[in-house]
């Protein structure tokens, strides 16, 4: 029998603890672990068989650290050859009667990965990689992958663990006493990932004893469709002086976990602190516990790094603002690079209340792909919502879901053969929840009949591909109306039968329905308010437009989903009334300070009012003029204020934030005008090579841009190549380099060596917390920067220098 | 060398605020500025998780060279801090990755949300540290010590390096759940590692 055989119909005792017992032993501290399968293999034998008498039907080998970033190549395939046969041999001469099956341990690398640590995905995946086909090549009966407190993490080494062989796979996390993930994921999402990529049962262990993780479990079984791991501590390390000994003993332990087992946990074990009498003891305990069935969920739902969102009653808001078509400021951001202004539309489509956004950058003069996971790699560090990956180009939508970190949603599939061959695999290999549209290769029908049809025709292909209904949510395709008038009526009636009839979610991309037609939202928000009346999921909307979003918080009171209308309430009192959008008063000199009003509040910092006068302004004023009379002055009279040290640095940037805000206008205006700003030079910004401290540069970037550089910002952990290629490629008279870390100075100093060979041209600024004067003279700088404005004075010189 | 090892979770401690705005370099706030701090503490305030481990040992000085217990380390500034005390504690605290989280979010697009956050989060986990000096003070004083202001590794000419030895000895990885990179890095970034002087009264 194999181990997916024997999970069905049992529960799976696995072993406890190893490293704690290894030391009893005489490991040293320091000393790695899997060394001792080649030093001491009786010792590791004589514990594995110890788990093995007590009941156990898993052991793990002794492989958790065993990865190549702490061995050599060589070393590492006798670790886990060796790790392997010692476990087998444990097994052989195990007097236990029970299913015995061994299976290759994977522990966490010890390395962050980005963004909050400097190791990268795809790194972390050919790390885990060699470890997962050593496991498969000597004979693992199944892989298990556990202690990850990061979701990225795991969902590397499930990727490893899927492509490089076909074991089973168990996956188990670490959670905290918040009962999250350190890097913030909650057990749904968790099961969402894990599932979604094909994990034969997820779970929980390490950390906590069993008490704590109750929580966890309990998440852990409402959401999963496969059977849930728990291998919790022996309770809280605690230490006499001597020794470090756990609070939990193997008879309480025992009985906690048993009433885990009763609610439904399947894979048991223990972890730190736990040995064989707990193994024994908790064998015992559930001998006679029947295993609950697995049951399947059937939840649609997509993840992020932090939660699930789940398609249920409860209307589900993607935001589709970061999309170039009909927008021209976005195509300006896409083309120019402007990851900012980007990631910029995603926090505020957060802010107003979507759930999900969409991600679209298909331009044709930019490359897909590469643009796709920037902007995806970008945005789930700076959003906690999950993203929606919108491409027709296959290519792109297999990178961006690969690195994307949790269970995306997917847009989109259709009827047509092509495309299913193309985007079934995808989703059956790295999980998610796809859009599939009711059109096939005869273009999209005209009635509900035919795109019901279509819709049929999908479910059974993507059967055959081993992707479930639950992970397919059907858009009947909102086509305008002002073509067909009874174009709406056949959406709405497809959308009706394929959620009651065939019990799918659906979605729709709810503003098509008014192309060509006066007064959109009112059209978009009435069919949107029918279109959930008549089972429509989710919606792909603009989160910005009030009206969709009274018709959004309405039907959730309408319909029991805002308990005493509290959301509404809430809603209707934020919305702006009459006399506060007439309260932005025409330019004027303000009577006390002698400043416009445009100025005063970019000296205030008021960013809206910026906005909107800026907004204003720009239908009676040249562009130029405002930022030449209006923006300028004001950032001079805050920057003088700043080196007086009358203004002081939140103030400084709170200003800078507000000119942005009405440079941003500025540049929607130019842009809609198919206009050009003209810019005073070039400036390229980086946080050297393995400097991952970005604010220092974000704040200096915000003000050169406000006082007209043209900046490129390379971002954070930025190799000196990359760095000299952008410099070379712009011509850029200016490059600024950041470093906080006294490590990375080097980096810099490297930087700038290059910089000299193959750009002497270029002046460089250099800045960050360990700088000093003396050493950026040493290590060759032009100048060296203590304060932001510092840099902005210096490059203004510069320019006006070399432009008279 | 084993001591008792201590892990204790800690609610949140009372904000100093004019020590958050030092952190952000400002010296007086205007009403923006109250703005901004006002926000950055309502989105922070869920997100913090506030831990702390530590460990006792005895301490022996020869001239700069310091034996602490658990490691030997040679520096002029933490001799001078330690002069006359017997006893150390030695103590890792956090407040958790949830800030650090929050940091990155608005450091692409707002650089004073994110420079003020950035502020809060070390007064944060200062005013942690400042709880828990003062349970330290209250103990030893009953113990017959006073205790020495706290001294990190990085300050003065105390070697960062000796955070290696810290991380093993609290097993700091573990029970706080804050790894050391390879630049001798914490993250969750808004955490402390320092040593406590207690000396006999």
């Amino acid at each position: 029998m194999n181990i997916s055989e024997f999970l069905k119909e049992n529960i799976v005792i696995l072993d406890g603890g190893m490293g704690t017992l290894l030391q009893k032993a005489g490991l040293a501290p320091g000393e790695e672990p899997e060394r001792w399968n080649i030093t001491h293999p009786d010792v590791v034998e004589n514990l594995q068989r110890a788990y093995f008498d007590a009941g156990s039907n898993v052991v793990s080998a002794n492989t958790f650290g065993a990865n190549t970033l702490k061995f050599a190549p060589e070393e590492l395939e006798d670790i886990v050859k060796s790790a392997l046969e010692i476990a087998k041999r444990a097994r052989e001469s195990s007097c236990g009667k029970q299913e015995k099956f061994v299976a290759l341990d994977i522990g966490p690398t010890g390395k962050l990965l980005k963004p909050y640590g400097d190791f990268e995905f795809e790194d972390a995946v050919s790390v885990f990689a060699k470890t997962v086909k050593l496991g498969e090549k000597y004979g693992a009966d199944l892989i298990l992958i556990e202690t990850m407190n990061d979701s990225y993490e795991t969902k590397a080494a499930l990727l490893a663990a899927k492509e490089n062989s076909s074991l089973p796979v168990f996956v188990s996390n670490a959670y905290g006493e918040d009962g999250k993930l350190m890097t913030g994921a909650s057990p749904a999402a968790m099961v969402a990932l894990a599932e979604g990529m094909g994990a034969s049962a997820v779970g929980a262990n390490c950390s906590l004893g069993p008490r704590a993780l109750r929580g966890v479990v309990e998440e852990l079984l409402s959401c999963a469709s496969v059977p849930v791991i728990l291998k919790p501590n022996a309770g809280l390390p605690k230490s006499d002086g001597v020794n470090t000994f756990y609070d939990v003993s193997a008879e309480d332990f025992a009985n906690e976990v048993a009433r885990d087992v009763c609610d439904g946990v399947r894979v048991v074990g223990g972890c730190c602190g736990t040995t064989p009498e707990y193994i024994a003891a908790l064998a015992e305990k559930i001998k006679n516990i029947a295993p609950v069935p697995v049951t399947e969920k059937n939840i649609t739902c997509v993840s992020s790094y932090t939660h699930a969102v789940s398609f249920r009653e409860d209307p589900v808001l993607i935001g589709e603002r970061i999309n170039p078509t009909g927008k021209k400021r976005f195509k300006q951001a896409l083309c120019e690079n402007d990851i900012d202004y980007i990631l910029g539309e995603g926090i505020s489509q957060e802010e107003k209340g979507a759930h999900i956004l969409d991600v679209n950058v298909g331009l044709p003069e930019i490359d897909e792909k590469e643009m796709m996971c920037c902007v995806v790699r970008e945005l789930q560090a700076v959003t906690d919502l999950p993203l929606q990956i919108d491409t027709a180009d296959p290519a792109a939508m297999e990178a961006a879901l690969r690195i994307y970190n949790g269970k995306a949603m997917i847009n989109s599939v259709n009827g047509k053969e092509e495309s299913m061959r193309a985007v079934f695999p995808l989703v059956k290999k790295y999980g998610g929840v796809v859009v599939a549209l009711t059109l096939d290769e005869r273009g999209i029908p005209e009635t509900a009949e035919q795109r019901i049809e279509i819709a049929e025709k999908i479910l059974s292909t993507a059967k055959e591909y081993g992707i479930d209904k639950k992970d397919i949510v059907f858009d009947t395709l909102a086509m305008t109306i002002s073509a067909d008038n009874k174009a709406a009526l056949a959406t709405l009636r497809a959308l009706a039968y394929i959620k009651n009839t065939l019990g799918c979610h659906t979605s729709l991309g709810v503003s098509n329905i008014s192309f060509g037609l006066p007064v959109r939202e009112a059209v978009n928000s009435t069919f949107f308010a029918l279109a959930l009346e008549n089972g429509l999921s989710a919606a792909i909307m603009n989160p910005y437009s009030v009206d969709m979003m009274k018709t959004y918080h309405t039907f959730r009171a309408l319909h029991g989903l805002d308990e005493n209308c509290a959301e509404y309430i809430d809603f209707a009192q934020g919305l702006p009334t009459q006399t506060a959008q007439s309260t932005v008063s025409a330019p004027s000199k303000s009577a006390d300070s002698g400043k416009t009003a445009l100025q005063d509040a970019i000296v205030k910092g008021l960013r809206e009012k910026a906005g909107a006068l800026t907004k204003q302004m720009l239908e009676t004023v040249p562009a130029l003029d405002i930022v030449n009379s209006e923006i300028i002055p004001a950032l001079d009279i805050v920057g003088k204020g700043f080196e007086a040290k009358t203004v002081y640095l939140p103030q400084l940037l709170i200003s800078a934030e507000a000119a942005k805000a009405a440079f941003e206008e500025i540049k929607a205006f130019v842009a809609s005008s198919d206009g050009q700003m003209s810019k005073k030079c070039d400036f390229v910004i980086a946080t050297v090579r393995g400097d991952v401290h970005d604010i220092g540069k974000n704040i200096v970037k915000l003000l050169l841009e406000n006082y007209g550089f043209n900046v490129t910002d390379l971002g954070k952990d930025v190799p000196a190549e990359e760095i000299v290629k952008a410099v070379e490629l712009l011509h850029a008279p200016l490059v600024g380099l950041s470093a906080l870390m006294t490590t990375t100075v080097p980096a810099m100093e490297e930087t700038i060596k290059l910089l000299r060979v193959r750009a002497p041209w270029c002046k460089v600024i250099v800045g960050g917390a360990v700088l000093t004067k003396e050493y950026a003279d040493r290590i060759g700088a032009d100048k060296y920067a203590a304060e932001a404005l510092d840099t902005v004075r210096y490059a203004e010189s510069v320019y006006n220098q070399a432009n008279g | 060398m084993s001591a008792s090892l201590y892990c204790k979770n800690y609610p949140v401690p009372a904000v100093n605020k004019k020590e958050a705005l030092r952190f952000a370099f400002c010296a007086q706030a205007d009403a923006e500025v109250e703005l901004l701090f006002d926000s950055c503490m309502r989105e922070m305030a869920p997100c913090l998780s506030c831990k702390v481990c530590y460990a006792e040992f005895p301490v022996n000085l020869k001239g700069n060279l310091i034996y602490l217990g658990f490691t030997c380390v040679e520096s002029a500034d933490l001799a001078k801090n330690l002069a006359g005390c017997e006893r150390i504690v030695l103590f890792a605290a956090t407040v958790g990755a949830g800030v650090d989280r929050l940091i990155a979010k608005y450091s692409r697009v707002s650089p004073a949300k994110a420079h003020m956050l950035q502020a809060l989060g070390s007064e944060r986990v200062e005013s942690l540290c400042d709880v828990f000096c003062e349970e330290i003070a209250k103990n030893a004083a009953e113990h017959g010590f006073s205790v020495r202001p706290r001294f990190s590794p990085g300050y003065g000419d105390l070697e960062l390096a000796l955070q290696t030895q810290i991380f093993q000895t609290l097993d700091i990885k573990r029970n706080l759940g804050v790894s050391l990179n390879e630049s001798l890095l914490m993250f969750p970034s808004k955490s402390v590692t320092a040593i406590v002087g207690l000396k006999k009264i």
